[in-house]
């Protein structure tokens, strides 16, 4: 009786642990979906873009087994905080107030700032050039602070409400050039509207770092570092990348 | 954020909100003056027992009254510039300029509507009083000038108040096409700061503030055309 029951425990107790183990394997991606081209809905209702394509390397690297959950932007801390799902790869800005509620990777990618100006037009990123010109960016984002921080007292600065009326009226000439994030810049340069216009000098700000946020202390932060570090070096990294942009977002 | 630093944000953009205030205060100001010189025709060709005459000025009314601001203002800033005619014509250099866009969309829309209570005032002086002044040998034109228009001015003049403090409100859409007024100003210092309700506020009391300088401005006028006495029939 006594060694039957000792039989049934240790069973119980590997079905217990081998089933933790199982579990430890399976992984939740949470992603927002509606910031393309690096995560949106495709037409079968699945979460796709530069972000899903990363964490499914990422969790090839981890031998990990992952699914996809969605989220509202507005909720998408306390989602991954109430383990709705167990790592946030969606295009999230490392920032100081976000680093109280949540811990981040190493940055999986960087927004740059850079300008965009018509093809036909000389516009270069100097002082001497740029003094008196005329530039515009959306009002509350990062290319607007840096305009008014950084050359604010060298150039005009016209703030638009919306990304399409600041391109609106660089097409009509009533603006020199605007500045905005990178890929923003990439996605409209493709469009009819855009083919006039060129990327025009360096980017001039690279300190937005995207990363991976994660609960507070949890070990996945390593296990992703690691992963991440890895789909880098073998060069998986830069296949996606190429994917969506033919310039490194790293 | 505490009382001094809240004191401290509104001392350093206080010279940006004054701007912004001025900026205002410049295109209603302008707007509406400018707009009552186009309304004296329209209203008086409204008022006309002619159809070909007032069909003009109908449809112009029809036109500014029955559409938003706001579209007016894109389709002057952002419709315009996409003809190239327009961008190569003498008027471009006014046109590119946001300023000069939405002193031309307020003008004209003001225009409209004081037309409009032009027309109104025009139809509501006393007939006995025009038949009393062609009877003492006045010329059409000169019952115009000395009846009907005076008599018409001080009817209208409280709907005219009236309407210059609607403009002041409807002046805030101008920001949407990057002026700085009172809203730019606020909308800018709001995504530099992320005080969104103190500057809001601030921005309120503002308007506040401007709209009983224009009350009290136009109680003043009312008592320099006697506006009181003329409606004691």
């Amino acid at each position: 009786m006594k060694s039957y029951k000792a039989v049934l425990l240790a069973a119980l107790t590997a079905v217990l642990l081998g089933g933790q183990a199982v579990a430890a394997d399976k992984l939740r991606i949470g992603t927002e979906g509606a910031y393309p081209p690096f995560n949106e809905i495709d037409n079968t209702g699945k979460a796709v873009g530069f972000d899903l394509d990363i964490a499914h390397a990422l969790c090839e690297k981890m031998g990990a087994e992952c699914s996809v959950v969605t989220s509202d932007w507005d909720g998408i801390i306390p989602a991954l905080n109430t383990r709705r799902f167990d790592f946030l790869v969606a295009s999230m800005s490392i920032t100081e107030e976000r680093q109280r509620a949540v811990d981040f990777t190493d940055p999986y990618y960087t927004n740059k700032l850079q300008f965009v100006a018509p093809k036909n037009s000389d516009f270069k990123v100097d002082k001497d050039y740029l003094k008196g010109k005329t530039i515009g960016a959306q009002r509350a984002t990062i290319a607007g602070q840096w305009l008014e921080e950084d050359i604010g007292d060298l150039v005009n600065i016209r703030l638009y409400d919306t990304q399409e009326n600041a391109y609106l009226d660089m097409a009509s000439g009533r603006i020199d050039g605007v500045l905005a994030d990178v890929f923003v810049q990439y996605e409209w340069l493709q469009s009819d509207a855009g083919s006039d216009f060129e990327f025009k000098g360096d980017p001039v700000f690279d300190d937005d770092k995207i990363g991976i946020a994660v609960r507070k202390g949890d070990p996945l932060r390593e296990r992703l570092n690691k992963a991440l570090k890895e789909i880098v070096e073998d060069g998986t990294y830069e296949k996606i990348n190429a994917k969506y942009f033919p310039f490194s977002i790293y | 954020m505490s009382w001094a630093e809240r004191w401290e944000l509104i001392v350093r953009w206080a010279p940006m909100l004054w701007d912004g205030t001025l900026v205002t205060l410049q295109l209603v100001g302008i707007a509406v003056l400018v707009g009552l010189f186009f309304a004296i025709p329209l209203g008086l060709g409204r008022a006309s027992r002619h159809w070909y005459i007032r069909a003009v000025p109908y449809s112009y009314i029809f036109f500014f009254r029955g559409t938003p601001l706001l579209l007016q203002l894109f389709l002057v800033y952002y419709g315009l510039s996409q003809f190239e005619v327009v961008r190569d014509s003498v008027l471009w250099p006014y046109l590119r300029e946001p300023y000069w866009c939405a002193l031309i969309t307020m003008t004209l829309h003001t225009a409209a509507y004081i037309a409009e209570i032009l027309r109104g005032a025009i139809q509501a002086v006393p007939p006995g009083e025009v038949e009393a002044a062609r009877a003492l040998g006045m010329s059409k034109r000169q019952a115009l000038q000395h009846i009907i228009l005076p008599r018409a001015i001080r009817i209208g003049l409280p709907a005219y108040g009236n309407e210059v403090i609607l403009m002041l409100k409807a002046s805030a859409v101008v920001y949407t096409v990057t002026l700085l007024d009172i809203m730019g100003v606020v909308r800018t210092l709001n995504a530099r700061t992320y005080q969104y309700e103190m500057f809001f506020l601030i921005a309120g009391l503002i308007y506040l503030v401007i709209t009983l300088l224009f009350t009290q401005l136009f109680k003043l006028v009312e008592r320099w055309l006697k506006v009181d006495a003329s409606r004691n029939r």
